[in-house]
């Protein structure tokens, strides 16, 4: 048994913890990073566990014990042994121990080579933007698509207020700074989707921004780039070529892009290939026709705050055919 | 142990009038007059009832959010509206509710531990406390109206600054914070001098109690914590009102500059609310042993060495932000560090405990002592774990942290203060609360808290982050946040039958007896409106268990200062360390003047904070006046001549100079202002790290010519020999002269100019505060002085008011040294800001 093995074994013993799923958990990992902190917060919180027992024990003793233990607990030693020595040794060990897993991550960090995603914190939204082998940027949103088994480095920015990414099941959250760039290499250890979220308070609608994270084969992440990076599809339905022509009319090109037509606005989320994403509105609906149409509508009831009007007066038919429109573009 | 080996100070029966004399003396106005009160049992009273409100009403809004998480997807609450009271929640509780409470307990406790009639600068107390209380009902009540702060209790820039939090909400966090500043920087005044200067005789330093060392590092850590965060929100408000860039990343600025200032306050504020409650726990854990604290200098050392530690743990707050891995390692060794002085705590209460006569009394102080231990313990494990980086990386800013510093702060504040409530009430207003209620509301609370707080550390591992109204269904959060939500009700009950327990004790109990406890210190003293009636010579730490006999004589008067020789409020002020008496202090009752410049201090702030500026001002002005008109009852000058206290010591009933209580009161103030100066230059090389660019002579237009500065300086130069020579100059008792004002008043005016010269060179070169974060920086070091420049001004006219209406003299000179002490300050801070603002472009450029 390896000695990281033996340790989640340990972690086995604490039932609190143990399968403690959900694909937002930091204890189910599928990143190494994470799996590298899981180990240390495992022994950690054993170490924490066995000396608030050993308080709880001294103090049922000091209260209730026979008298001849209680006289032994009563003097200066036990002050300097529990309150000097005792923390001195195992606080050094476990801060050794923890500066380990720290420069591991950073030395990562440090010699990553490859181009990475850069990924901007908006209100209350995701940029985020591949860099292709050729030097160009695709452009997309509220989904991260990562390669099994290769290191990637993000380049986490913001031009607004501060935002902070985490990925619970991949790495440690890292802050998204007006000003800055801050860059983290993330590795997934098996395919599957996780969830991140927003973890600095951000105003207004910070519980509503998260994100997927979609952990494919390399092989398939790389024809998923390809795709990604070639422009929209052509509505071919009647309906969503009718809706194409509304898109286009209500003005929606002011604020997004859909690459192949005219709309080139960068304010909002790229639209190009929405309809392949998981979820719409930075993981706050799921993503089908019907809420496209909701949230055209009524996306101030859906995420108060967010940049976006309410389109109110467009009529069902028309909201139908956007929707459709937008469902198309995958 | 008898009194053949120790003679009393008085040994002769004194006469029961002396009695009514200090009872006349000391009588607190009746009626609704009440509110001119400035006896500290009156005071103290009115601030800790003032911070339970607050904890009360901040509670309200965590049950109101307890409420809103307890199922998925709730709309009980709107987003907005949670966004506003997790915010007033967090600053209630830190700024109104935590800090005034730990120094409401120094106000009410302190001066009877230490057996002095009053604190030393009573009214000072009253105005910090009514303008806190006038003040925070203000802030609180933005709730009401949707006008409360939204940016989170740590107000994070750029989100709080104008583009994007408009409207008024974050100025009154703004205000809020600054009525906090206010008291808090009173109050510690008044504790480092009380804890020095008002001691008993014979208390030397290694016998005061450990409450009052708490306090007395409490006070000294406000005095370099509370200035950061000074600094922090002036620069706010500066740029949210003109547009200083001191935090727009794009004109130089850095939001992270922020988290540094407010952090190096924030940190060491969670040690200074908890450092007096261990102070509390090591005064009742004591008692309830039947012993003395074992470990007593280990604990002074450790109390001394949390304060510390804890000024070099900031950064931990920020592990996230992208900091260099270097200054990560650092900051989390230290962070670990400060277990230590915890753990030294921690064990000295249980070796007490199992030392303890017969077996550990167990009721409800005790209790609520060992509660704390638990929950403490807990949260300090919890908080090692936080303090390794990595883990960090995946807690921080999720349900984990909330965990964490509920745990610390409930428990190592509110517990303790719960087991004050039940220990001390009995001294505070002659009650004891019920016990058999007193088992409820520990039990009602431990569990409670357990249940709310418990869970959330699984609810941050399963991801959740902090600060969110809402949540979807399917993250398994739900079960664990209804648990939460159930103990949070569970917690609530408790309280409340804490308050159905108080207020039948208040109308119904029985009085209790002098010590219910049986402890060992002056506080458990008979006393009454006048303190005690004499004040003891102590030889121990704790003189009542070593001296049986003591209580009834400080009853009878045979100790020190039995009656009242100046004919008014007076109490002892003795050397710092080992106590030895030296002067009488003659103190200000009851009066208007403080109670006005308090609440037009506040309406001051609130209007500038609506920006109803006239009216403003004119509060302003009306609080000035107030202040002076104040101040002028002070400073009465030798004319009591010196009086018996017994034992044979006369003592005079007036000091100036470095022995007066004004005078270090003087100098804890000056602390104050030069940390908040460091906070300044460390902002000034900070913002130069960052952005080299925006700096003269590249970035920015050149400096004005060296002549410019050299002006200054000679200014400077010149106004402080004014100033020295006014001191030597001044008349003799009972005559007048015109040089030495004159001298005093052209002095301030050198040193308006020489700030006015400072301003000017930089606007002739074109620089403007506005235009990037060189600009508001080199504005913002003038705007500085001109604060101190300001107070010297109105100090200087002062003291030219009381030389020309012959109340200033060679002797009766402190209004005259109060503002030299401050004068020679600010002109040091003056030349080291020219030295600053002028040398370092030219050496780094």
């Amino acid at each position: 048994m390896t000695w990281h093995a033996r340790i989640a074994s340990l972690g086995g013993m604490l039932p609190i913890l143990a399968g403690c799923g959900g694909v937002q958990s930091a204890l189910e990992t599928t990143g190494r990073e994470a799996a590298d902190i899981y180990f240390l917060f495992i022994v950690a919180t054993a170490l924490s566990i066995a000396i608030t027992l050993l308080v709880l024990v001294l103090l049922v003793v000091v209260l209730w014990g026979p008298s001849k233990w209680r006289d032994r607990l009563g003097s200066d030693r036990v002050v300097i042994g529990g309150g000097v020595v005792l923390p001195i040794v195992l606080l050094s060990l476990l801060l050794g121990y923890g500066l380990f897993v720290l420069d591991a991550g950073a030395s990562r960090t440090a010699h990553a080579k490859d181009d990475g995603i850069t990924i901007v914190g908006k209100r209350w939204w995701w940029e985020v933007a591949y860099a292709t082998a050729d030097g160009e940027q695709v452009v997309s949103a509220n989904e991260l698509r990562l390669p099994v088994g290769r290191p990637v480095t993000l380049h986490l920015e913001s031009d607004n207020v501060i935002h902070s990414f985490w990925a619970p099941q991949l790495a440690g959250k890292l802050d998204m700074i007006p000003g800055r760039t801050n860059s983290l290499v993330v590795e997934a250890t098996e395919p599957g989707v996780s969830r991140g979220q927003c973890a600095e308070y951000c105003g207004g609608a910070h519980a509503l921004m998260a994100f997927f994270i979609i952990a494919m084969p390399p092989d398939e992440y790389d024809a998923w780039l390809q795709e990604e990076a070639a422009p929209a599809r052509a509505p071919e339905t009647g309906i969503a070529q009718r809706g194409q022509a509304l898109f286009l009319e209500n003005g929606c090109g002011a604020c997004h892009t859909v690459r192949g037509t005219q709309a080139g606005g960068t304010i909002g989320p790229d639209l190009t290939h929405v309809g392949s994403r998981r979820s719409l509105a930075a993981a706050t609906l799921p993503n089908d026709a019907e809420a496209f149409a909701r949230w055209i509508k009524d996306n101030q009831h859906i995420k108060p705050e967010n940049l976006m009007p309410p389109y109110e007066n467009l009529e069902p038919d028309d909201l139908t055919a956007i929707a459709a429109y937008l469902e198309g573009l995958d | 142990m008898s009194n053949a080996n120790h003679k009393l100070p008085n040994p002769e029966p004194r006469s029961e009038r002396e009695v009514d004399e200090l009872l006349r003396i000391w009588a607190t106005p009746k009626g609704w007059r009440i509110i001119t009160a400035v006896n500290n049992t009156v005071i103290g009273l009115l601030y800790i009832g003032a911070a339970f409100l607050f904890f009360l009403m901040a509670g309200a809004l965590a049950l109101l959010m307890r409420t809103q998480l307890a199922v998925p997807e709730n709309d009980f609450l709107s987003q907005d509206f949670y966004n506003q009271i997790f915010t007033v929640h967090g600053t209630t509780m830190m700024f109104l509710f935590a800090v005034p409470a730990v120094e409401a307990l120094g106000v009410m406790l302190l001066p009877q531990m230490l057996a002095a009639r009053d604190l030393p600068f009573p009214r000072l107390s009253a105005f910090a406390i009514w303008a806190y209380v006038v003040g925070g009902l203000v802030f609180f009540s933005t709730v009401f109206y949707d006008l409360a702060p939204k940016g989170g209790w740590f107000m994070y820039t750029p989100l709080t600054l104008k583009e994007f939090s408009p409207g008024d909400n974050a100025d009154f966090w703004l205000l809020g914070i600054g009525f906090i500043e206010i008291s808090a920087i009173a109050g510690a005044v008044e504790i480092v001098v009380g804890t020095l200067r008002t001691r008993p005789p014979g208390m030397s330093l290694t016998k005061m109690p450990i409450f009052a060392w708490s306090m007395l590092i409490f006070a000294a850590m406000i005095m370099f914590a509370f200035p950061a965060v000074i600094l922090g929100t002036m620069l706010l408000e500066i740029e949210r009102s003109f547009g200083w860039p001191f935090f727009t990343a794009a004109k130089g600025g850095d939001p992270l500059l922020w988290q540094h200032l407010f952090w190096f306050f924030g940190h060491p504020e969670v040690y200074i609310i908890f450092l007096p409650a261990a102070g509390l726990v090591s005064m009742i854990v004591p008692t309830m042993a039947r012993r003395p604290l074992i470990g007593y200098r280990l604990i002074v050392v450790a109390l001394i060495g949390t304060g510390f530690f804890s000024f070099g743990l900031w950064v931990h707050h920020m592990f996230t932000t992208g900091i260099p891995t270097l200054s990560l390692a650092f900051f989390s060794a230290a962070s670990m560090a400060v277990a230590i002085p915890s753990g030294i705590q921690v064990f000295s209460w249980i070796a007490t405990m199992a030392a303890s006569k017969g077996r550990f009394r167990i009721n409800t102080p005790s209790l609520f002592v060992i509660g704390f231990l638990v929950i403490f313990t807990i949260g300090g494990m919890t908080g090692i774990m936080v303090a390794l980086v990595p883990v960090d990386f995946q807690v921080h800013d999720t349900y984990f942290v909330v965990a964490h510093f509920h745990y610390v702060l409930i428990g190592g504040m509110v517990f303790p203060l719960f087991a004050t409530f039940y220990y001390w009430m009995p001294m505070a207003t002659g009650k004891l609360l019920s016990e058999a209620l007193g088992r409820w509301v520990f039990w009602l609370m431990f569990a409670g808290f357990n249940i709310a707080f418990f869970p959330m550390h699984v609810t941050g591992l399963r991801g959740m982050p902090r600060r969110v109204w809402t949540y979807p269904g399917d993250l398994g959060w739900d079960a664990l946040n209804m648990v939460s939500t159930v103990g949070a009700y569970i917690f609530a009950a408790g309280v409340l039958v804490f308050l159905f327990d108080l207020s039948r004790s208040l109308l119904y109990a029985k009085a209790a007896p002098d010590n219910p406890w049986g402890a060992g210190t002056l506080e458990w003293l008979p006393n009454d409106l006048y303190a005690m009636r004499s004040i003891p010579f102590v030889t121990s730490r704790e003189p009542v268990w070593d001296r049986p006999s003591l209580p009834e004589e400080v009853r009878a008067g045979h100790h020190f200062l039995p009656n009242a020789p100046t004919g008014g409020r007076e109490t002892i002020v003795t050397s710092a360390v080992e106590a030895e008496p030296q002067y009488i202090i003659q103190m200000p009752g009851p009066g208007w003047a403080h109670l006005i410049a308090a609440v037009f201090t506040a309406a001051f702030f609130l209007l500038l904070t609506v920006k109803i500026v006239v009216p403003a001002i004119i509060c302003g002005i009306v609080a000035i006046t107030a202040c002076l008109v104040w101040a002028w009852g002070l400073d009465p000058g030798p004319s009591k001549g010196e009086v018996e206290i017994g034992a044979g010591i006369r003592l005079p009933t007036y000091a100036s100079g470095p022995s007066s209580h004004s005078w270090w009161a003087m100098i804890v103030l000056i602390f104050v202002a030069s940390s908040l100066y460091i906070a300044y230059v460390f902002s000034y090389l900070y913002l130069w790290v960052v952005s080299p660019d925006v700096w003269a002579p590249l970035g920015s237009p050149a400096l004005p010519p060296p002549a410019w500065p050299a002006a200054s300086l000679l200014l400077t130069l010149a106004g402080t020999a004014a100033i020295w020579l006014a001191g030597r100059l001044l008349p003799a008792p009972g005559t007048r002269n015109a040089v030495s004002p004159g001298l005093n008043a052209a002095g301030a005016l050198c040193l308006v100019a020489a700030i006015a010269l400072e301003i000017l060179g930089h606007w002739g070169t074109g620089l403007r505060p506005t235009e990037n974060a060189y600009g508001a920086l080199v504005y913002m070091q003038s705007a500085l002085s001109g604060q101190l420049a300001f107070a010297i001004f109105i100090m200087s006219g002062f003291a030219v008011a009381r030389a020309v209406t012959g109340r200033l003299d060679r002797v009766r000179r402190v209004s005259f040294d109060n503002c030299a002490v401050l004068y020679y300050y600010a002109a040091l801070q003056l030349v080291v800001g020219l030295l600053l603002i002028h040398g370092f472009p030219r050496v780094a450029g």
